[in-house]
């Protein structure tokens, strides 16, 4: 167990009084890539914001490298190097690429920033076209390109997606997702992802999670997921890219 | 050859038919609104009677200036701008940047540094006075307010309507202290900021939550509540009254402003009393803060904790989750925009000599706030431009003798000044709605600096 990244065992997390995760477990190892599926309300999204402790879990726990993160603060569960591009990308749309890419590197003080956005600018060459232009601007191909690269600016150890491909034409989500492949492959980079877009995200991942209503109903490798009957008539049946 | 300027001729013709039936038409929609505002007016009269005043050669005038008004503005007005648009949509926009908008900063630092000597030779040294004091230490002060507030509005976007409280705070703390312990002005100058700074905390921590119109109505509150207990807290503030006989500061110590002073000023260069000298260091001591503010605006937009302040307006949420406190990242952004009004409260008390309430009201607050708008939120030379044509602009209202010809003896320009102001803020907002400049400059960049510009985003946003 000691390759075990995030482990979330048992959480329960209420808006209010009503109860959006029911005791959820879930774990990501080391290296991986592991999606979490899903319909709209299941739950998906509230669970990646729990991992960031906004809101927090009320019961059960969240642990993160072996250390219980469930009641930090959001920024400092940040600074223990899990990066999120969140849900709407929730770029800064007044500043530019490359302030926005500063933004991202805030955790080091800018100390591996030169480096760090050459990088970024091999992996998504269009951010660099792009790079005094207002976040804003941008497309939203692009801006979500800046929103996973700021997200990997901190040099994260996990890196939570929250669907990368909302509102992004086929052809832009599969370049999206060829460079978390690629990410994943070259750097060992661990990613967590939630996605709507079911048959992509389980042709990605090592493993995944289905959800509903707040509970995962189903786990397995993506090849098995794609495969279960089920999951092809609640998911993917009519889906297909 | 002959049918286009037939086309341009009944083109010219109907052009001046609409511009005349719309003058007349604006000079009866003027009627009809002034007819009970201007035409007539109520006064008492010595025995206490109401009298009805008719007043139509006042509102003759008013009809006429919004009819003609409206006929040059059909007839040449907009024909000129739609010709000046097509015109400069054609000619390339690349053209290079003039000499004097490159260097706007430096040459109005310049301008500012020669205009208390320029004043002195044009009107003398007691004619310098007004020029030096009512426009000069009246703008700047504002200046500075305004880029106070900047760091708190135009920087991390929380939007404060009690900014007058700090201004009150750092204006009280060095009357009250000076006065008590006889502490000088320049022990007194970071003092007061630093007590403005710490009530900025104190505000900052129960509005750490908030936003927008709710932030707003808090601080709003925040200010009344600071004014309120300097008018009840007597025994203290001297209440209504105000504090008076407030110590004027001295060049370090070394010259002194007091007439009776063995160090006085005047008398050590040998130069004949006047207050002017005084107005002229106080001019200089406000340029200098004003320059102040402005320096570590700009430094601090560098730093990390400027740039998480923009990051924090533009979106609080992917701030958490970059790891940046947003707590402490609040907090700064109020205390050391609050620290600013408290340097600007303890110049106004210097420069003033007496401080009461009524000078803490919620209008200062919103004037401060109508200049960051109009400037352009987080723009230094918009806000400073702002300030110039607003607060310069009213003051020269008090100038406008000559209008008393033409309205009547009793006519005082001054009481104009809202509705002026009212109308300058609406045309700002129609022709320029995000600010004079709207557009930031980028804080870091790889090879060019490109100002970012306003356009095609949402109003607040851009």
């Amino acid at each position: 167990m000691s390759d075990t990244l995030l482990s979330v065992q048992g959480v329960e997390t209420y808006y209010g009084n009503i109860r959006a995760l029911a005791g959820v477990n879930v774990e990501v190892k080391k290296g991986e890539i592991v999606s979490l599926i899903g319909a709209n309300g299941a739950g998906k999204s509230t669970l990646m914001m729990t991992v960031c402790g906004s809101p927090q879990a009320r019961t059960g726990s969240v642990i993160f490298d072996g250390e219980d993160i469930t009641r930090l603060p959001t920024h400092l569960i940040a600074r223990r190097r899990i990066a999120q591009s969140p849900e709407g990308r929730r770029i800064f749309p007044r500043m530019t690429v490359y302030e926005n890419l500063q933004m991202g590197a805030s955790l080091d003080n800018l100390k591996y920033f030169n480096e760090d956005v050459e990088k970024i600018f091999t992996l998504f060459p269009r951010l660099k076209e792009r790079q005094s232009q207002r976040g804003g601007t941008l497309s939203g191909g692009e801006q979500q390109m800046l929103s996973i690269g700021r997200a990997l600016m901190a040099r994260p150890k996990l890196l939570l997606l929250d669907e990368p491909s909302l509102g992004l034409a086929p052809l832009i989500v599969k370049g999206i997702f060829d460079a978390i492949k690629k990410l994943n492959q070259t750097e060992g980079l661990t990613v967590f992802l939630v996605e709507q877009n079911a048959f992509a995200a389980l042709k990605l991942s090592d493993r995944a999670y289905v959800m509903v209503n707040g509970q995962v109903t189903m786990s397995g490798s993506g090849k098995e997921l794609l495969a279960n009957p089920e999951v092809r008539a609640a998911y993917l049946e009519g889906g297909r890219h | 050859m002959s049918i286009t300027t037939n086309t341009n001729e009944s083109a010219g013709g109907n052009l001046t038919a609409r511009a005349l039936r719309e003058g007349i038409f604006a000079g009866i929609v003027a009627l009809g609104l002034f007819v009970l505002f201007v035409g007539l007016e109520t006064t008492q009269n010595i025995r206490n009677e109401l009298v009805l005043n008719q007043r139509w050669g006042l509102l003759a005038i008013f009809v006429i200036i919004a009819a003609v008004g409206r006929f040059l503005t059909v007839a040449y007005f907009q024909p000129s701008m739609a010709a000046r648009k097509a015109a400069a949509s054609k000619t390339a926009v690349d053209t290079e940047e003039s000499f004097f908008k490159r260097n706007f900063s430096k040459i109005a630092i310049a301008a500012l540094l020669i205009y208390p000597p320029l004043m002195v030779m044009l009107f003398g040294v007691q004619g310098s006075l007004k020029w030096v004091d009512n426009f000069g230490i009246q703008i700047l002060i504002y200046v500075m307010l305004a880029w106070g507030l900047n760091i708190v509005v135009g920087l991390a976007g929380l939007l404060d309507l009690g900014y007058v409280a700090f201004y009150a705070v750092g204006a009280y703390s060095y009357a009250l202290l000076s006065q008590q312990f006889g502490f000088s002005f320049w022990l007194l100058l970071p003092l007061a900021g630093i007590l403005a700074a710490f009530w900025g905390m104190i505000l900052g921590f129960p509005v750490l939550r908030l936003k927008g119109d709710y932030l707003a109505i808090v601080t709003l509150a925040f200010g009344e509540i600071i004014r309120l207990v300097l008018i009840n807290w007597t025994e203290v503030t001297r209440g209504t009254f105000g504090v008076s006989g407030i110590p004027k500061a001295s060049v370090f110590g070394i010259w002194s402003f007091d007439v009776s002073a063995p160090n006085n000023f005047a008398k050590a260069f040998g130069l004949p009393m006047s207050s002017a000298y005084y107005k002229i260091f106080l001019f200089y001591l406000i340029l200098a803060l004003a320059l102040l503010t402005a320096y570590v605006t700009i430094r601090l937009r560098r730093m990390p904790i400027g740039r998480a302040w923009e990051a924090l307006r533009e979106d609080e949420i992917a701030c958490r989750s970059l790891g940046i406190n947003t707590v402490t990242t609040k907090l700064t952004a109020f205390s050391i925009g609050a620290m600013f009004g408290g340097f600007a409260g303890s110049f106004f008390a210097v420069r003033q000599g007496f401080v009461s309430p009524e000078s803490f009201v919620f209008l200062e607050s919103a004037i401060i706030l109508a200049i960051v708008v109009l400037g352009g939120m987080g723009s230094l030379v918009g806000i400073a431009v702002a300030a110039v044509v607003m607060v310069g602009g009213t003051e020269l209202l008090r100038e406008m003798t000559f209008l008393k010809a033409v309205f009547g003896p009793d006519f005082t320009p001054e009481l104009y000044r809202m509705l002026i102001f009212g109308l300058a803020m609406v045309v700002v907002m129609v022709w320029k709605p995000r600010g004079f400049v709207g557009s930031r400059e980028p804080t870091a960049f790889l090879r060019e600096r490109k100002a970012v510009s306003g356009s095609f985003t949402k109003e607040g946003h851009g």
